[in-house]
């Protein structure tokens, strides 16, 4: 009850925007609205993962793309040529897979977007905790390269298989029936219904995170934060805490990644390079690192403007500076300039994980 | 494999192994007098060889090339007294992000200079058919131009690190900072310095590879990755055993496009990483007794 | 019966030896302390038993249990709690969210449970709240629970030290050198303090400079000097023991 009232602004600028757009005749702001919200759940969730973890990802983009990736290449395509083989066949006689017609008339057979979604997701649990296991082992610059490493990878191997469509992407995705009248996709008729989607789901994320925060889950997570050495001597298990940390951060990049394609209809390698980690990285950092609200405000604010073009061909180079703005000047990030100087040095001593 | 192109793959992994250890022994310079990785160490020798092609209409090849390394190593000097000289014990996160904003500035930079386009300086001998026969093989004399001039520079720095007197107050540095201010050493200039010396060291190999590799605006994470890959085999901070760790990754990056897709090339270096850092994060010549008193 | 048992214990730094061979007990209800001068690898002790460091040979042993090798969370949850000669608080975090992490070991919540709030979920944070809050009224600091730890003043911050440490519940607590920075009043308060935790039930081993406090405290007293057990007796027979007076007085 005291987490919707905590919530409750949040809810009535959401309503309230909408109408805004609605009564203004420019609901074509709510497009880029609803790819924002999509983009701040993935900020949020890595905000816990480096805010509270204490642990820097360099490789987030490529969660966002092995959900966005697995959930479009299951749903387009089509294995009516397959359908003899025996998985094929079995996952049809469950209902798992989806016959339709085309524009042209011929007939496909692909992976229903649930079941996808479904796989797209213990995929990135499965690949985050192989990888957080020894990655998360590491500190400092070594865990700072060792998961820009693993971005790379992500991003080369969509970049040189045919499967994923190398430097096109994928196309043509449907959309996500979540339940019936419920469907995301990129359909101007949908544009409101979609918004809320997004803004459901972001506030669920945000709800189960601010939850979490607040249990003994988020204190030993802070308390590692705030002195390894002392919360591994009061019986926390700082490893085993880091990596589902970090597997649950990689879920919701994943969640975003399926959500995001089926929204836009596709997705492209760029999805999965250096810069998209880079920025989600800058997104957590301005809005304050161990901050939910902030880096939400600042992921959704900053997202905005970038999907509208307001930085032009800058938009990479307004990233960067940002990084460098706040880390020199605010490391704590914008919201915290004001109200609490004293944590600057706090970051300083202990923000070394 | 004919012994022609055995030691053409040689030729090649030398190449690359001789860039890959000087942008190695950049990320160490800066590492020892500063504990930072520097995530911009890549941009240098993407700056190194743009500026010198901007230059070459406008003077002869060797004037634009050292031209070019001097306003690099200004760029690394700015660098390090706009964002790094002020901050007082920032903490390893705080510096990476600095860093990796940094890089991407001067990548965005660069791009808005120069374009997307790829570029390079001439051969420095003769032009691309140019070749000598080594063994059989035919090897383009830009080849051991690369080598030579890499070489060249690892002693010079062994020599300037050795005997000059600022080589040897960078030293004192990083044996213990503390000490050296007390003794009076300048630690903020030699800071300062070693900016200048990565800068300087990355934009001559950036000019020397440009004929052979081209330049282009967006080179720099993959050399910098790398050179970082090399920085740990050779153990973090130990400039020699960084040569030998290049020349092993150029070598076995040459040779693997005999068994692996060109496309996943970058992913074998980045693979190794991954293993290093996973089985003996000290590096393969590091101890790691060393490596437990550093700070990461 | 013994609650712990430390067995030829030896603990090596390069050509350092912090603790050559080191056995001694410590009886269930015991306050036992360890005392040497500087160096004598007090704390190397502490982190050998604690599991922050590994141990280079020997065997530390707990309720019948050998316990070296094993994690520093393991041995906690297996109760054993300790407290640090430099005070360690969870920077960011209040006084009582300190204590509240001691019951870390004492409550279950996961993540999932925690992110759905599922049911028991709230009950039990409760519970955790109210005994973090208990034993902050224990040791008369419940008034500053709600400020930052790590601004609080240094006695209050060995004190939420402590709240924490006893929040575990722990079998057998240790303590370094928890008199280190108090003035005597407070020296006097922490030895009175001690007798009451002894007095909960906790077993208590503690390393301690000020002699005075280890005299008034200590059922039995263990003396290192160079890594080295050099004297293990009761307090009065250790005041008169001839190799301990050469220690700290030097030799004539």
């Amino acid at each position: 009850m005291k987490r919707l009232l905590s919530i409750a602004p949040l809810l009535v600028a959401i309503i309230a925007i909408q109408l805004l757009c609605a009564a203004t005749g420019t609901l074509y702001y709510l497009t880029q609205m609803t790819m924002s919200a999509y983009y701040a759940l993935l900020i949020i969730g890595l905000c816990v993962l480096m805010g509270y973890a204490g642990q820097i990802s360099l490789g987030h983009g490529g969660f966002f793309a092995i959900g966005g990736y697995i959930s479009a290449a299951l749903t387009t395509h089509n294995l009516e040529p397959l359908q003899e083989n025996v998985l094929v066949a079995a996952l049809n006689s469950l209902g798992l897979l989806h016959a339709g017609v085309d524009l042209y008339g011929g007939t496909f057979l692909v992976v229903t977007p649930w079941v996808a979604c479904i796989v797209a997701i213990l995929a990135a649990v499965l690949i985050s905790y192989l990888i957080g296991v020894p990655v998360l082992k590491l500190k400092g610059h070594y865990l700072a390269m060792a998961t820009l490493g693993f971005g790379i990878i992500i991003y080369r191997v969509v970049l040189a298989s045919e499967y994923f469509g190398e430097a096109d992407g994928i196309s043509g995705v449907p959309g996500f029936t979540l339940v019936p009248g419920l469907t995301v996709s990129g359909d101007f008729s949908g544009r409101i219904q979609n918004y809320y989607i997004a803004w459901g789901l972001l506030i669920i994320g945000l709800i189960l995170l601010l939850n979490l925060i607040d249990s003994r889950v988020g204190r030993a997570l802070r308390a590692i934060h705030g002195s390894s050495e002392a919360a591994d001597a009061m019986g926390v298990n700082t490893a085993r805490f880091k990596i589902q940390t970090f597997v649950l951060s990689a879920v919701f990049a994943a969640i975003a990644g399926v959500f995001l394609t089926h929204y836009n209809g596709g997705i492209g390698p760029s999805e999965a390079s250096v810069m998209k980690s880079v920025r989600y990285v800058a997104l957590v950092a301005v809005g304050g690192m161990a901050h939910l609200w902030g880096a939400l405000t600042m992921g959704v604010l900053l997202n905005f403007l970038s999907l509208r073009g307001v930085f032009g061909s800058y938009d990479d180079a307004v990233f960067g500076l940002i990084l460098i703005l706040i880390m020199l000047f605010a490391p704590n990030g914008i919201l915290s300039l004001r109200w609490r100087p004293g944590l600057a040095k706090q970051v300083d001593e202990k923000g070394d994980g | 494999m004919t012994i022609e192109l055995f030691i053409q793959y040689c030729f090649a992994g030398l190449t690359y192994g001789s860039i890959y250890a000087i942008v190695a022994i950049g990320f160490n310079i800066i590492y020892n007098t500063t504990g930072i990785i520097n995530f911009a160490q890549g941009e240098f020798v993407m700056l190194g060889g743009m500026i010198s092609i901007s230059l070459l209409p406008l003077m002869p090849m060797p004037l634009a090339i050292a031209l070019a390394v001097v306003i690099t190593m200004a760029v690394g000097a700015l660098i390090e007294i706009i964002f790094i000289r002020w901050l007082k014990n920032p903490s390893v996160l705080r510096m990476i992000i600095i860093t990796i904003g940094l890089s991407i500035l001067i990548r965005e930079t660069a791009v808005h200079i120069w374009g997307e386009g790829i570029r390079a300086l001439p051969y420095f001998i003769g032009n691309q058919v140019t070749a000598i026969s080594v063994f059989g093989a035919r090897i383009s004399p830009q080849v051991l131009v690369v080598i030579g001039v890499c070489g060249l520079m690892v002693v010079a720095l062994g020599l300037f690190f050795k005997t000059t007197s600022v080589g040897r107050q960078m030293r004192a540095c990083s044996a213990n900072r503390t000490a050296a201010v007390l003794c009076g050493i300048n630690t903020r200039n030699m800071v300062t310095f070693s900016f200048v010396l990565s800068a300087g060291i990355g934009a001559l190999a950036g000019c020397v590879m440009s004929p052979i590799t081209y330049s282009e605006y967006d080179i720099g994470t993959g050399l910098a990755i790398k050179g970082f890959t090399v920085a740990i085999i050779g153990g973090l901070g130990n400039a020699g055993s960084a040569v030998i760790a290049g020349l092993l990754l150029g070598l076995i990056e040459a040779f693997s496009v005999s068994v692996v897709p060109l496309a996943f090339q970058d992913a074998i270096a980045i693979a190794i990483l991954l293993v290093i850092l996973f089985v003996r994060p000290h590096g393969l010549f590091g101890s790691s007794e060393a490596a437990g008193l550093k700070e990461f | 019966m013994n609650l712990l048992q430390v067995d030829q214990l030896h603990k090596r730094f390069g050509g350092l030896h912090a603790v050559s061979d080191v056995s001694f007990a410590v009886r269930q209800g015991q306050i036992k302390a360890v005392i040497g001068p500087n160096g004598a690898g007090k704390t190397t002790l502490f982190n050998l038993i604690s599991g922050a460091l590994p141990v280079t040979s020997g065997r530390v042993i707990f309720k019948g249990k050998a316990i070296q090798g094993k994690k520093p969370y393991q041995i906690a949850s297996r109760g054993i709690a300790r407290t640090y000669q430099n005070i360690k608080m969870f920077s960011g975090m209040t006084a009582l969210e300190n204590v509240m992490v001691g019951r870390h070991t004492r409550s279950r919540a996961g993540f999932m449970a925690s992110m759905f709030n599922l049911p028991g979920t709230p009950a039990e944070e409760r519970a955790i709240r109210a005994q973090a809050m208990d034993l902050l009224q224990l040791l008369d600091i419940a008034d500053v629970a709600d400020i930052p730890a790590t601004s609080l003043a240094f006695g209050q911050q060995r004190a939420v030290e402590l709240a924490r440490a006893l929040a575990m519940e722990p079998e057998l607590l240790l303590l370094d050198e928890p008199a280190a920075g108090l003035n005597i009043y407070e020296t006097a308060e922490v030895g009175r303090l001690i007798s009451k935790i002894r007095d909960l039930g906790i077993t208590v081993l503690l390393v301690e400079h000020d002699m005075s406090l280890v005299m008034d405290i200590s059922d039995e007293i263990v003396v290192l000097s160079f890594g080295q057990k050099i004297a293990e007796d009761l307090p009065a027979a250790i005041q008169q023991n001839p190799d301990v007076i050469k220690i700290y007085l030097g030799e004539e």
